[in-house]
């Protein structure tokens, strides 16, 4: 790992005016920039660590959830409100990496990372999360902008995330055995919004949402309703663990357990 | 440099270190603390999981900064003074729970937090989704679940109400 100059911000304001410089990078659970900083895969000049702004947290209404950037999987997981209000989330939480790993790494972090095999991003655009940020919100539609890419400035910082409740919603995730991320993870959503499909793991972009199967959903809510509707392979991933008609089989397969699980 | 001030294993200790040194290097190089094992590069093997103010994690995704005023609990801060392992330790002993002994510190780091996460009982496939971020080469894990299950009624400040299976 090549060295930096390191600073721990007291305030949100002191944070943005420090990711402001050149080459400064925020750091969160490091369970992400750690292993890429000690690959030499990127190089900051100064790392601004965001354990001192206090963003960790859990509020639940009857309508949301808001958790703080700052709080671990560990906690979103382990929390009895949101098990209760939104027990989907809770499910995916835990099934996040490891358990050291969920200890460290936070909600914040692995949005603003936007990793392709990522389980965050799945929920965030099937409830069309609220990313709250140092200066302004912005709807999970319009976050998700290709693999490692969001609308993401680079001096500004997630604060919290507001996920609408919805009626019926399940995760179902085809876990990589070696590095447990998301070989396909689907999450599908029946709520405010009408019926959300979300797909991780799979495509070339990142996280993207399944309409056709949207459309099959809306239509009748259940495991059969899928039948038959195509995953097209363009876009999606190929490598040595899946090719992309592997990939394509999966998220229909996957789809169709997480309605069920979904009730 | 920046100066780390923290507790490991009831030791105040204070050290100018690189911004970039990884907690494990500090426990490592340091302190002399060579109980914790690096097995990778990729966070991935957990041979270097240490206790970071009550929670278990990887010391080697962590920057050494970042446990400023933390208290750490490293394997070596598990037996008491007179040498009495811990019950963790012994029933990785009893059940012979290691072969090679390299995964060991950070299995016995990783299971001690398992237990006391679990006060109502655990499974053996509790056991077993807790154990995945530690890998072992050599035991095929077997008797590491058994060991974990025969330590949790001994960490148990009562008589438990429900037993590890
Ligand atoms: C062994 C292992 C297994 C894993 N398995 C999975 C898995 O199965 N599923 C999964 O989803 N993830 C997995 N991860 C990744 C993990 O979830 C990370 O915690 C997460 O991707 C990043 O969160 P972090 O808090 O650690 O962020 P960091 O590593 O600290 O930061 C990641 C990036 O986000 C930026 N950032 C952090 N916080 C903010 C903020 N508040 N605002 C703006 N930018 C910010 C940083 O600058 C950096 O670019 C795994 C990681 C490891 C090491
Ligand atoms: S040394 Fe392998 S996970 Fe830390
Ligand atoms: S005993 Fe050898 S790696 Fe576990």
């Amino acid at each position: 790992m090549y060295d930096f100059a390191y600073t721990k911000p007291a305030s949100l304001a002191d944070a943005v005016r420090a990711l402001g410089g050149a080459d400064a990078k925020a750091l969160a659970g490091g369970q992400t920039l750690i292993p890429v900083l000690k690959q030499r895969l990127n190089r900051p000049s100064l790392v601004v660590d965001l354990g001192g702004l206090g963003l960790a947290g859990i509020a639940v209404s009857t309508e949301a959830v808001t958790i703080g950037a700052a709080t671990t999987h560990a906690a979103v997981a382990a929390s009895a409100r949101v098990q209760q209000a939104f027990p989907a989330l809770a499910c995916l939480a835990a099934g996040i990496g490891d358990r050291q790993v969920r200890n460290r790494g936070t909600l914040g972090g692995s949005l603003a990372n936007n990793d392709p095999a990522a389980d965050y991003p799945a929920v965030a655009l099937a409830t069309d999360a609220t990313i709250r940020t140092s200066r302004r919100t912005i709807a999970a539609d319009g976050f998700f902008q290709g693999m490692f890419t969001t609308a993401l400035e680079p001096d500004e910082i997630i604060t919290a995330v507001s996920f609408l409740i919805p009626q019926r919603a399940a995760y179902m995730k085809f876990r990589n055995p070696a590095s447990r991320h998301a070989m396909v993870g689907v999450f599908v959503a029946r709520g405010p919004q009408g019926v959300r499909v979300a797909v991780t793991g799979a495509g070339q972009d990142g996280v993207f949402r399944h309409t056709a199967f949207e459309q099959a959903l809306e239509k009748s809510w259940s495991p059969a309703a899928l039948d038959g509707v195509a995953t097209p392979t363009a876009g999606l991933n190929g490598d040595i663990h899946a090719s992309a008609a592997y990939r394509a089989h999966l998220i229909g397969v996957m789809a169709k357990r997480a309605v069920a699980l979904a009730g | 440099m920046p100066q780390v001030s923290l507790t490991v294993n009831g030791k105040h200790a204070t050290v100018e270190v690189e911004a970039r040194t990884l907690l494990v290097e500090l426990l490592r190089g340091n302190l002399g603390l060579t109980g914790t094992h690096v097995g990778c590069d990729t966070s991935q093997c957990g041979a270097c999981v240490v206790h970071v103010d009550g929670q278990s994690v990887k010391s080697c995704t962590m920057l050494a900064v970042q446990a400023d005023g933390a208290s750490v609990t490293t394997i070596e801060g598990l037996a008491a003074a007179d040498g009495t392992l811990h019950p963790m330790q012994a029933m990785f002993r009893e059940f012979h729970a290691l072969q090679c002994g390299f995964c060991t510190p950070g299995m016995v780091m990783s299971a001690i937090d398992l237990v006391r996460s679990h006060p109502e009982g655990l499974t053996e496939a509790q056991i077993r989704h807790g154990l995945e971020g530690n890998l072992c080469r050599c035991t095929g894990y077997h008797n590491i679940v058994k060991a974990i299950a025969a330590a949790w009624p001994l960490m148990q400040d009562r008589q438990p109400a429900i037993a590890a299976e």
